[in-house]
């Protein structure tokens, strides 16, 4: 993709030095049809979110090769480039920042991420749009489903995600480590409208939900 | 631990390698191409993985044998807080209770036996209520308290006697009683599992504990307790300074003791409700559902030999 190298090679060193080791090493992922997760782009994952882990997670799994890939589609102003939390997620966690205040304008937020679907890439979307309460789930935007009407070509991977928002939930800064589920889905079926698509995949999820027992957080 | 390149040494890596290679050609004789998921193959290769990673850990010596165990100690900790109930309050708190871990196997490696048998038991105990006091929340304190200090007595605490026995000074000799007795502990605990389930399948017709274990039948256990005390008597002579009638007494009380950690740890996981404490070792589950009868055995051994033969 069109960033700098050295982006490219200081996000691969974080992933093998840090990522990795902590993700399958100290917290132990527990993956669940390894097989289904997209092997080439242009592909959307689909996840459940809880915790900044999540991404983590997923980066962990995917081979170094295809790493360059792999974006997680984020709020802009959630990781402004001045803040710490900002450059960290965007130069190593990479993510491909979306404006939530253009979309009020009446600009179009799925633009870049339309354009980098059709130079190839993994994208990561969070239909819930926002961590919320550990381990408790969220309604679903609808933002891949309009997405998903412009590429409808391009294969959405659900994937349920449980025990992250245990190991760092929002406003937490210090990890606590916890075994992680990560289930992966087949891909969603066409559907014939927005509507059908949300419920497909709302359906997805909690049915990926089912194959792993609930964690109790009290 | 230059021991173990003794005959005895060899003729039990031998044996274990002799018994890997005939299972796994019987799994692979058994499994044919296109049957599905060969759970008896995947138990065999989980097996390959755990004893060369614990035959690695002894011929690199006593060190790497005890950070092995506080490896183990650390991902059966994990298994048992990622199932059991927690509070959100208690986050940080679990954290301090991971801690024990390298504390508790310190004192193992210093061998500080005054503190290494009161650490978790006094100081774990007294310590991670107080510090949940601190942190104001009292609804559901006592389960809390009670559930974290159970699975540092179960995970730590009593896994970490199996390492203690590498330290443990012998009386006969003055040295410590290195890594033939850890040896011993490990394959009489281990093979226990296989023969009470062996002869479980072969012979099982009475249920043993119907509401924890339907599984487990009278004859499984029985024949269990036989089959290991012959192994324990034949290996005892090699491998720990046990005496002949010693050795019988505990090949009947570690078969006995490992399937009450068995059946303790399964009561456990029903009263939770999950099958398995997690999914590390393909064919088995998790890890402490591999070490769920060591985790009684450990220190029953540990304080036989220690009271029969240590100084």
């Amino acid at each position: 993709m069109n960033r700098p190298r050295w982006t490219h090679l200081l996000r691969l060193a974080f992933v093998v030095l840090f990522v990795r080791p902590v993700m399958l090493a100290a917290v132990g992922l527990s993956v669940r049809n390894r097989e289904r997760l997209p092997g080439e782009g242009p592909a959307i994952i689909a996840a459940n979110h809880n915790s900044h882990a999540d991404t983590l997670a997923l980066m962990a799994l995917f081979p170094l090769n295809h790493l360059h890939l792999v974006r997680a589609v984020a709020a802009e102003d959630h990781f402004r480039e001045d803040t710490l939390i900002g450059w960290v997620a965007r130069n190593l966690l990479g993510i491909l920042p979306i404006s939530r205040a253009g979309a009020k304008k009446g600009a179009d937020p799925l633009i870049p991420v339309v354009e980098a679907l059709d130079q190839g890439a993994i994208l990561i979307i969070y239909p819930e749009g926002t961590r919320g309460e550990p381990e408790k789930p969220q309604s679903f935007k609808r933002g891949i489903a309009h997405l998903r009407q412009r590429r409808p070509d391009v294969p959405v991977i659900p994937i349920f995600l449980q025990g992250f928002g245990k190991l760092l939930p929002r406003g937490a800064w210090i990890p606590v480590p916890f075994f992680c589920d990560v289930v992966i889905g087949e891909p969603l079926p066409e559907a014939a409208d927005r509507k059908a698509m949300m419920a497909n995949l709302e359906g997805a999820i909690t049915a990926l939900a089912s194959q792993v027992p609930d964690t109790v957080w009290e | 631990m230059g021991e173990i390149m003794t005959p005895t040494g060899m003729w039990i890596g031998a044996g274990l390698l002799a018994v890997l290679v005939a299972a796994t050609a019987y799994g692979m004789a058994k499994g044919k191409p296109d049957s599905g998921p060969n759970e008896f193959l995947d138990r065999v290769k989980s097996w390959w993985v755990m004893i060369g990673i614990i035959g690695l850990a002894i011929v690199l010596g006593r060190t790497a044998t005890i950070v092995l165990f506080a490896v183990i100690s650390y991902i059966a900790l994990k298994e048992y807080f990622s199932i059991v109930p927690t509070r959100r309050t208690d986050r940080l708190i679990l954290l301090l209770a991971y801690l024990a871990v390298p504390v508790q196997y310190y004192w193992v490696g210093i061998a500080w036996y005054g503190v290494f048998i009161i650490f978790v038991p006094v100081y774990m105990f007294l310590g991670l209520p107080a510090a949940m006091v601190l942190r104001g929340e009292t609804a559901g304190f006592l389960k809390a308290a009670g559930t974290l200090h159970w699975g540092l007595m179960v995970c730590v605490f009593s896994i970490s006697h199996a390492a203690y026995l590498t330290v443990a000074t012998d009386a006969a000799t003055g040295e410590p009683f290195g890594v033939g007795p850890l040896v011993f502990l490990l394959i009489v605990t281990q093979f226990n599992d296989v023969a009470q389930y062996m002869s479980g399948k072969t012979f099982g017709r009475h249920k043993i504990a119907p509401k924890v274990s339907p599984n487990k039948t009278v004859e499984g256990f029985a024949g269990g307790v036989l089959a290991t005390l012959a192994l324990s008597v034949a290996l005892a002579g090699f491998l720990t300074p046990l005496t002949f009638m010693q050795s019988i007494a505990l090949g009947i009380a570690l078969p006995v003791a490992g399937f009450l950690g068995d059946v303790t740890m399964s009561a456990i996981k029903r009263d939770i409700g999950v099958k398995d404490t997690g999914s590390l070792l393909p064919g088995h589950g998790g890890l402490l559902d591999r070490i769920d009868s060591l985790t009684f055995t450990a220190p029953l051994f540990f304080h036989a030999l220690f009271y029969l033969h240590g100084a």
